[in-house]
């Protein structure tokens, strides 16, 4: 393992508090903005993907024929709510579309057209020709030096660079590219900071990440989801059946003596047919993903985003997800008969040439807990450091010193305890003590040892270093418990490592020593008993693991083939992510459901507008029906539609920004959602009916 | 006794008894479902039809299978009913018109039961016991076996195969339906219902000049006919007749009888999924809303306004003295709400709430508790509903029992719920068009629409009760009554099999904590409320021109 390169400076992981699933706001001058797109959605060929709208569609048309054939204050006060209703439900559309629409533009000012300089005979020759970007093709090689921007997307094959992303992530500071492992990929569009590296294309032009990040954001990939046409044909249906409770009830009115208008039977029909939800189903799926854009998380497909929401199993990686980063020292544990100073002393020196994140946690602690200033490496003119090798798996410093050589050495148990015994040294039962208790409690022990001249080496003890879980973590882990979502910890560590990070995070489940193939087998085995598993990774050999997962986020800062893999990819590379995604699925589907409910339930105080407007002429008793006391038959008619055109522009805001949610168990959520949607759509149109009435009645030819 | 503490006494040991059988017969039934053994007398049945009963159906083969037999069903009707009058034991009736006999043939197979004719002038005993009784059989256990195969949609996974039809209705039949009917035809004829082979007999009547009292096979029917749900009476006056309902216990029986089996079936549902908290759930939702129905008729028909009805006590026109108020309350809500259509008292008659609850509880798409079966599924269907818009607003894709509700599951719900408003909106708007059908109304205003608007629910909903009043033996009426019938029948079937064989497919998808629990109070009252809703939206117009309009003065 390679140590040597800081790590890339992972954009907004850590520092970022988990957010709830909420956010977005609705601008004024969005909605202006929208409303040409929403009246050129009014050509029929767009409508009828809407089967509710459309029926409303008609129902203009037809009141409009005859509000011109039968002109009258009322024929056209409803014409102009019909058409209205329409358009609001357009517009709301239009919004959502617009708000995808902004962060389009600034995506394709990073597409600017770019000359790649490609090598044609890479690596035999270093040969290389000018053409444009959009000339290039899958397997293509390209060089691109500092201050050029990469012309399409691919894999780093050779050097290391700097490279900033904020076109794609929105974030300023630079990240490290470079060949082998997991950090090669690179994305069209963005710029090299720093060195030169060698990329081999790996996409087919036009459908770059690039491209087909406008292509989402934009909507224009947008299909229906499964449960968005399940939905669709339940509202198709219940619209069906009242078209057919209307039409029928023309013979049976002239039956009663009571043939009714046209305007009225469409009035009707409209304030039936579930159209506040028709109005907002689509809005509501584009602001699913659009939310998810906001989070910087681009799904490929809205079925993607649904899946999330019904998750059963989140598979995450101790590492970053977790626990912190890295690994940290928490303790020196002096060896017998060794001060505690001696060995922090010791512990210091080793690490000085250490750059990795666990050898420079232990010159912090030295420095923290023992006030030992951390030497530069040029005071130690005659040391020669030791670097960690696979082979030795120990690292270390021989110092010259004027008694001769002073070795020091940390490393794995096995490896110092080794290294101690060759050079006549033994370790004691209390060293391989403390070992013990260390891995039993989860840590990492590091033992350090030294060897002063010609006396034999002796062990001064070990340096306990410790995973530290993110702070929040249990409770997250809580609350998604309370979901029913199981989660399962994925780690590299020893099942006794494992376990003790398992119980301190307050995971469900863990995986040690997990390779990808054993990663493989737990989703097939969960998705064997019917569960949906969701997943990040970000290296190659995540990929497989990735496509098989129902839900993979593939990490921005991962390879081509991770990203190709998942169906979701996170621009901040934060896997904590995956706990939103599976939020903001939930919100999508309970927006969905609520708004249902609500319109639906609307339907019982329509039916007391217009019913007794329609039938108390022949029927008197039938006024008794008119419980809100509306002022006379037109005005309840025209009060009712204009409540259901206005509820459509006040429920755009909720459709775009989702319905609150906060995790909790499925009873909860329901009852709290029955009375918010389902109890208060049977009482809200019986007071904005009557509110609106009480202006209505004022308007001469209405009264 | 007042007849009103009378009437709270029957409705209690109703509710008594009904609980009693509940877990036994619910049990029982799903056991003779799901059991691999076969009875020998099945075996041999099975050898001399040619089908192998150790093999599961796929869906299209069981409703091919549904629908063929129903087809020779009606087939064979038709042709006995036409060919009566040359076979023994027709008693001299003449020959039934055309369309008055497809109307009959299809009213008995689709468990309807709507009769256009008058039973003791139009029937001989012989198609009364070998073709009428005969389908009262079969059609119940063909809802029964449509049920069935919804609730191994359920239950079974990764399959297309979700029952045998032929097992299922010949084990329905006999291990359930002949055994439980012979006991109970037993019990009414102890208690006073007949049963012979005699025609009519002329006796001197106490004012002078002679009345015909008629004889026939009464209480073999008579069980099946409240057992099945059926309700075809063997009498013009259905259990209005005294020697088909001769006193208050046989009262109370018959009304035992056309509820036990529909009341039981959420047992068999909860105990074949494997979780009997769900069949608590369905059987509480069905119980109340016929506890609801039978308190509101009760209170609508006690309700004393006007002098006549004062004197009387309630509104007792159409009543029987012998029943009372009370117990012919109770036997309209059951009979409106199982699909059954037998009546002790004329719903026509019924004050203006009471009789628009009849048609309301007809609208419920007979499902508080139902038909034989046709009750549990279109119940599941409407919980189906209630599952997804509710699984929505916890945040998961809706799924019910185990099984996602996506877009195959939620179009054919949809189409179920959609069919039988569209029939009997559709058969009534047409019937209060056309000029010589309006002719064929008793009364003229709301009433008479009520008397359109209830035939064509009884008939889509395979209720086969009448509101009376309305003249429907003309070739309009049993043409289109007949037709209404057999789409309201057949059409859901289809898309109930159609979703049996979709869920079957599905892999299950355990239960978390984030999953909908269909077993608590809470789902109850939801689907209440989606019961209530949806088909209070769909009939609200047709309703407030009905009833609405002549109750509310």
């Amino acid at each position: 393992m390679s140590t040597t390169l800081t790590p890339a400076p992972v954009p907004g992981a850590g520092a970022q508090k988990p957010r709830r699933a909420s956010a977005g706001r609705l601008d004024p001058e969005l909605i202006l903005a929208s409303l040409p797109d929403a009246v050129k959605k009014l050509d029929p060929r767009i409508m009828v993907r809407n089967p509710v709208m459309f029926v409303v569609e008609i129902g203009s048309v037809v009141t409009t024929v005859s509000a011109i054939a039968h002109p009258s204050v009322f024929a056209w006060a409803i014409t102009a709510w019909l058409w209205l209703t329409t358009v609001f439900a357009n517009l709301a559309e239009a919004v959502a579309e617009g708000r995808g629409k902004a962060q389009a533009d600034t995506l394709r000012r990073a597409k600017t057209e770019s000359v790649a300089r490609r090598l044609v005979n890479w690596p035999a020759s270093q040969a290389e020709e000018e053409v444009p970007g959009t000339a290039l093709r899958l397997g293509d090689h390209v060089v691109v030096e500092a201050g050029q921007v990469i012309p399409g997307d691919g894999d780093v094959v050779e050097g290391v660079a700097s490279v900033d992303e904020s076109a794609i992530t929105g974030e300023s500071a630079p990240v490290i590219r470079e060949s082998g492992g997991d950090r090669s990929a690179v994305t069209g569009g963005t710029k090299v900071l720093s060195d030169r590296i060698v990329v081999r294309i790996a996409t087919e032009p036009g459908k770059s990440f690039i491209d087909r990040m406008i292509a989402l954001v934009e909507g224009a990939a947008r299909q229906k989801t499964p449960n968005e046409i399940a939905l669709n044909i339940l509202l198709a249906s219940l619209t069906i059946v009242f078209l057919v409770a209307v039409v029928t009830l023309q013979p049976m009115a002239t039956f009663a003596g009571a043939p009714q208008t046209m305007i009225v039977l469409v009035a009707l029909i409209v304030a039936l047919i579930p159209t506040t939800i028709g109005a907002l189903l689509s809005a509501i799926g584009i602001a699913g993903m659009d939310r998810l854009v906001q989070r910087n998380v681009l799904a490929m497909s809205g079925r993607a985003v649904e899946a999330a929401g019904d998750v059963n199993t989140l598979l995450l990686d101790k590492t970053g997800t977790i626990t912190l980063g890295n690994r940290q020292a928490a303790e020196f544990q002096p060896a017998q008969g060794v001060s505690r100073d001696e060995l922090a002393d010791a512990a210091q020196l080793s690490s000085l040439a250490d750059e990795t994140p666990e050898g420079r946690s232990i010159v912090v602690l030295a420095k923290t807990e023992y006030g030992l200033r951390a030497r530069e490496q040029g005071e130690l003119a005659h040391a020669t450091w030791v670097p960690f090798t696979a082979q030795t798996r120990m690292s270390g410093v021989d110092l010259a010193e004027a008694d001769g050589l002073h070795q020091v050495r940390k490393g794995a148990a096995g490896s110092v305890s080794n290294w101690v015994s060759a050079n006549g040294g033994s370790v004691g039962a209390d060293v391989a003590q403390l070992v013990d208790g260390i891995s039993a409690a989860g840590g990492t022990p590091l033992v350090v040892a030294t060897k002063v001249a010609a006396a034999p080496a002796k062990v001064l003890g070990v340096i306990y270093l410790k995973d530290v879980v993110k702070e929040g973590m249990r409770e997250r882990f809580d609350e998604l418990r309370r979901m029913g979502i199981k989660t399962i910890m994925i780690t590299g560590d020893n099942p006794l490592t494992a376990k003790a990070i398992a119980d301190e995070a307050g995971v469900d489940d863990f995986l040690a020593e997990a390779t990808p193939e054993d990663k493989m087998a737990l989703i097939k085995r969960e998705q064997e008993g019917g569960k949906l598993v969701a997943m990040t990774g970000d290296g190659t050999n995540d990929a497989p693991a990735l496509a098989q997962a129902d839900v993979g986020v593939a990490m921005n800062t991962g390879t081509m083939a991770a990203k190709e893999a998942g169906n979701m990819v996170d621009l901040d590379s934060n896997p904590t992510k995956l706990i939103e995604i599976v939020e903001i699925g939930k919100q999508l589907l309970i927006t969905r459901g609520a708004l249902t409910t609500f319109s639906i339930a609307n339907d019982v105080a329509k039916y007391f507008a217009i019913i007794p407007a329609m039938f108390a002429g022949v029927y008197p008793g039938l006024k008794h029906l008119n419980i809100m006391g509306l002022h006379s038959p037109t005005s309840a008619i025209t009060s009712a539609i204009v409540f259901n055109a206005l509820v459509i522009v006040g429920l755009i805001p909720l459709a775009l920004r989702g319905v609150k949610y906060r995790p909790a168990e499925a009873s909860s959520l329901l009852t709290r959602n029955i009375l918010v949607y389902g109890v208060g759509g049977l009482i809200v149109p019986f007071v904005g009916i009557k509110a609106i009435d009480l202006i209505v009645q004022f308007i001469p030819g209405l009264r | 006794m007042s007849s009103t503490l009378a009437g709270w006494l029957q409705a209690l040991a109703l509710v008594g008894a009904l609980a009693l059988c509940y877990r036994p017969l619910g049990d029982y039934i799903a056991h003779l479902l799901t059991s691999a053994k076969h009875w020998r007398a099945e075996r041999c049945l099975y050898k001399v039809v040619g089908v192998d009963g150790d093999a599961y159906q796929r869906w299209t083969a069981y409703l091919r299978s549904v629908l063929a037999f129903s087809v020779a069903s009606v087939l064979f009707l038709y042709g006995f009913i036409r060919l009566q009058n040359h076979l023994l034991l027709s008693l001299g009736v003449p020959q039934m018109s055309p369309h008055q006999a497809w109307n009959t043939a299809v009213s008995f197979t689709t468990n309807t039961n709507w009769q256009s004719y008058s039973g003791e002038s139009a029937m001989g005993h012989l198609v009364q016991m070998a073709g009428l009784a005969v389908q009262n059989f079969v059609s119940a256990a063909v809802g029964i076996a449509v049920v069935a195969t919804l609730i191994r949609g359920f239950t079974r996974s990764k399959t297309d195969r979700v029952g045998n039809f032929w097992v299922d209705v010949t084990r329905i039949c006999l291990r359930l339906l002949l055994p439980v009917s012979i006991v109970f035809a037993l019990v009414l004829v102890a208690n006073g219902v007949v049963q012979n082979f005699h025609g009519f007999h002329d006796i001197a009547a106490l004012g002078g000049g002679t009345e015909g009292i008629p004889g026939g096979p009464v209480a073999s029917q008579e069980a099946i006919k409240e057992l099945g749900t059926n309700g075809g009476g063997f009498f013009n006056a259905n259990s209005a007749h005294p020697f088909e309902n001769p006193t208050g216990f046989t009262n109370w029986l018959e009304i035992f009888l056309l509820l036990v089996i529909s009341f039981s079936l959420p047992r068999t549902f909860g105990r074949m999924v494997g979780d009997n908290r769900q069949g608590y759930a369905i059987v509480a939702v069905m119980g109340l809303f016929w506890v609801a129905s039978a308190a509101l008729i009760t209170l609508a028909e006690s309700h004393h306004s006007g002098s006549a009805l004062q004197a009387a006590g309630g509104a007792m026109e159409g009543k029987e003295q012998r029943f009372g108020i009370a117990a012919s309350s109770l036997f309209a809500a059951s009979t409106t709400l199982t699909s059954t259509g037998a009546v002790n008292s004329f719903h026509d008659s019924f004050t203006p709430f009471g009789g628009g609850i009849t048609i309301f509880n007809m609208m419920l798409g007979e499902i508080a508790p139902g038909g034989t079966g046709s009750g549990l599924y279109g119940m599941l269907i409407l919980a189906i509903v209630a599952v997804f818009v509710a699984g929505l607003m916890v945040g998961r894709t809706p799924e019910y029992l185990g099984k996602k509700l996506g877009g195959r599951e939620m179009k054919f719900a949809s189409l179920y719920i959609l069919t039988t408003p569209a029939i009997v909106l559709i058969g009534t708007g047409i019937a209060t068009a056309l000029p010589g059908e309006r002719a064929g109304m008793l009364n003229s205003g709301p009433h008479g629409f009520s008397e359109v608007l209830y035939a064509f629910t009884s008939a889509a909903n395979n209720n086969g009760s009448a509101f009376a009043g309305l003249t429907v033996n003309t070739p309009w009426y049993d043409t289109a009554l007949g037709l209404a019938m057999a789409f309201g029948r057949f059409l859901p079937m289809i898309f109930v099999l159609a979703l049996a064989g979709s869920l079957a497919k599905q892999q299950p998808v355990p239960a978390s904590a984030g999953t909908l629990p269909t077993h608590k109070p809470l789902f109850v009252g939801l689907l209440s409320g989606v019961v209530l809703i949806v088909v209070g939206l769909t009939y609200f117009p047709a309703l407030a021109l009905g009833p609405i309009a002549e109750g509310l003065h």
